[in-house]
């Protein structure tokens, strides 16, 4: 330690080398142009980079990077979906994301945890034996466990709930984990940016060219630059990228809120989550706890946060362990949730000729992070839609087939 | 608490109201399935002032309400048929 300050006291130049190249200006053409330096977009051209040879590819983004929803999620991953298009999609990213710290050599602080979902009704427990049995079907580990198992795993939860909302079972995900989320972001940055991928931070994007139905190039804050391919990866900006190109999409905005409470002790290993109580928890590794409810009522394109959302998760995390009734929340945050009518992400090719999308990432974009990239960067690279997210294309609204996920964050089914 | 104005009850909590999503032109008989999919499906997602459905739960009133949907303020409320006020 004392010897590590000596060498950055002494040095002239910072000793360390930096995780990302700031390039100092930006190009005038590139093969590919991501919009988005969040944990989706770079991956996207971490995997263009080293898996398609595709090396002249910019990353731009209005903010810095992972400082949208890649930096405000409440970072949970699982594939404990309900369609089998979801499920196969899921399950792919969940073994990525098994090795990605060994392919970074960063310590994402993977832990998996196990994941429970409660039900508090008899249809809910219908949902989640539904569930489980699609899950068993295509492979990945879920069951059914009674209430008994819950309080063996987690003892300090009070299963009547305050009375009101007892719980009567859980869907039980064995590989259900939590990761430390900004230092996917950097990996993947770093990873692009050591294979030839420029990231330009504060470079927001205010038109797109497109003529004769193909994309010519982008206008940006810096200047101008000529492309062929536009992959947008930009959560809820969306809507307005969107409009930069004449397309219309289901995508609709509402705010999603977090918290988290004062770090204590370990005493909550694995993931809880309950629908009818609106409450997702885990405990990070600093001892906080991560809290997330449902999305904001309404259609609002801010970041703010508001106090009924914090009165009303605490409310309901009394409801499940009321011992933390003393216990302080340290801070919250919002992020714009790109909603879709069907609960699925929109991803792939558009109308527009080399403009790639992928978003409707609503509630459920973290845990995707990595089988995204690997997709996307095929479908840019080759110009052919992945076969893992062929449900997902925004061209199924108009042909009425829509993929119906209901296993989504926090949403009631 | 965020208040809403409902134009019969005036002021109220904004628990007390649904939100009905934006008030959108419905194509007539004759349009084809992709103009009915535009309609079913797509929306202006891009921010802005938006005229909204709302919708006051105890006293079961639906009204309009004109909205900056990215500041969260809400300019004008007025009942379906009024006049739009100034």
């Amino acid at each position: 330690m004392a010897y590590q300050l000596l060498r950055f006291a002494l040095a002239s130049r910072h000793p360390e080398t930096r995780m990302f190249r700031t390039p100092d200006r930006l190009g005038e053409t590139y093969d590919v142009v991501v919009i988005g330096a969040g944990g989706h977009g770079l991956a996207a051209a971490y995997y263009l980079a080293r898996d398609h040879g595709v090396r002249k590819v910019a990353v731009l983004d209005r903010g810095y990077i992972g400082g949208g929803n890649t930096g405000r999620n409440t970072t949970i991953i699982r594939s404990n979906y309900l369609t089998p298009e979801g499920v196969a999609f899921y399950d792919q990213s969940v073994s990525l994301w098994q090795d990605l710290a060994q392919d970074f050599d960063l310590n994402l602080f993977y832990s998996t945890r196990g994941h429970y979902t409660l039900a508090h009704t008899d249809s809910a427990v219908r949902t989640m034996r539904w569930r489980a049995e699609v899950n068993k079907h295509l492979g990945v580990r879920s069951e059914l466990v009674g209430p008994e198992e819950v309080k063996r795993a987690c003892p300090r939860i009070d299963l009547d709930c305050g009375g009101h909302a007892p719980i009567l079972g859980a869907l039980f995900h064995a590989p259900g984990a939590i990761a430390r989320h900004d230092a996917v972001a950097w990996g993947y940055g770093r990873g692009a940016s050591q294979r030839g991928v420029e990231i330009h931070q504060q470079t927001e994007v205010t038109g797109i060219d497109v003529e004769a139905g193909r994309v010519k190039g982008v206008h940006t804050t810096r200047g101008y630059v000529s492309t062929r391919k536009v992959l947008c990866a930009v959560a809820g900006f969306t809507p307005r990228v969107t409009h930069m190109v004449g397309i219309r999409t289901p995508i609709y905005v509402h705010p999603l809120q977090a918290m988290v409470s004062e770090p204590m002790k370990p005493w909550l290993d694995p993931i809880l989550v309950s629908g009818s109580l609106h409450v997702y928890v885990s405990q990070s590794a600093r001892g906080e706890l991560v809290m997330g409810a449902s999305l904001d009522p309404y259609e609002v394109q801010s970041t703010r946060s508001t106090l009924d959302f914090t009165e009303g998760l605490a409310a309901h995390m009394l409801d499940m362990f009321p011992f933390l009734s003393h216990v302080r929340v340290n801070r919250q945050w919002a992020g714009m949730a790109d909603m879709t009518p069907d609960f699925a992400p929109v991803m792939g090719k558009t109308p527009v000729e080399g403009f790639y999308l992928d978003a409707g990432w609503g509630t459920w974009g973290f845990k995707a992070t990595p089988v995204c990239g690997k997709t996307m960067s095929y479908t840019v690279a080759t110009d052919r839609t992945h076969e893992l997210i062929r449900a997902f294309s925004l061209s199924r609204f108009e042909r009425y087939e829509l993929t119906g996920e209901k296993g989504a964050a926090s949403v009631g089914h | 608490m965020k208040l809403l104005r409902c134009p019969v009850n005036g002021a109220r909590p904004v628990s007390e109201f649904v939100y009905g999503g934006e008030v959108r032109e419905m194509p007539g008989d004759a349009c084809t399935d992709a103009e009915w999919a535009d309609y079913v499906f797509n929306r202006s997602g891009i921010p802005g002032v938006k005229i909204e459905w709302w919708y006051h739960v105890a006293s079961g009133t639906w009204f309009l309400a004109k909205r900056d949907v990215a500041a969260d303020h809400v300019l004008q409320t007025w009942l379906p048929g009024e006049e739009v006020p100034e």
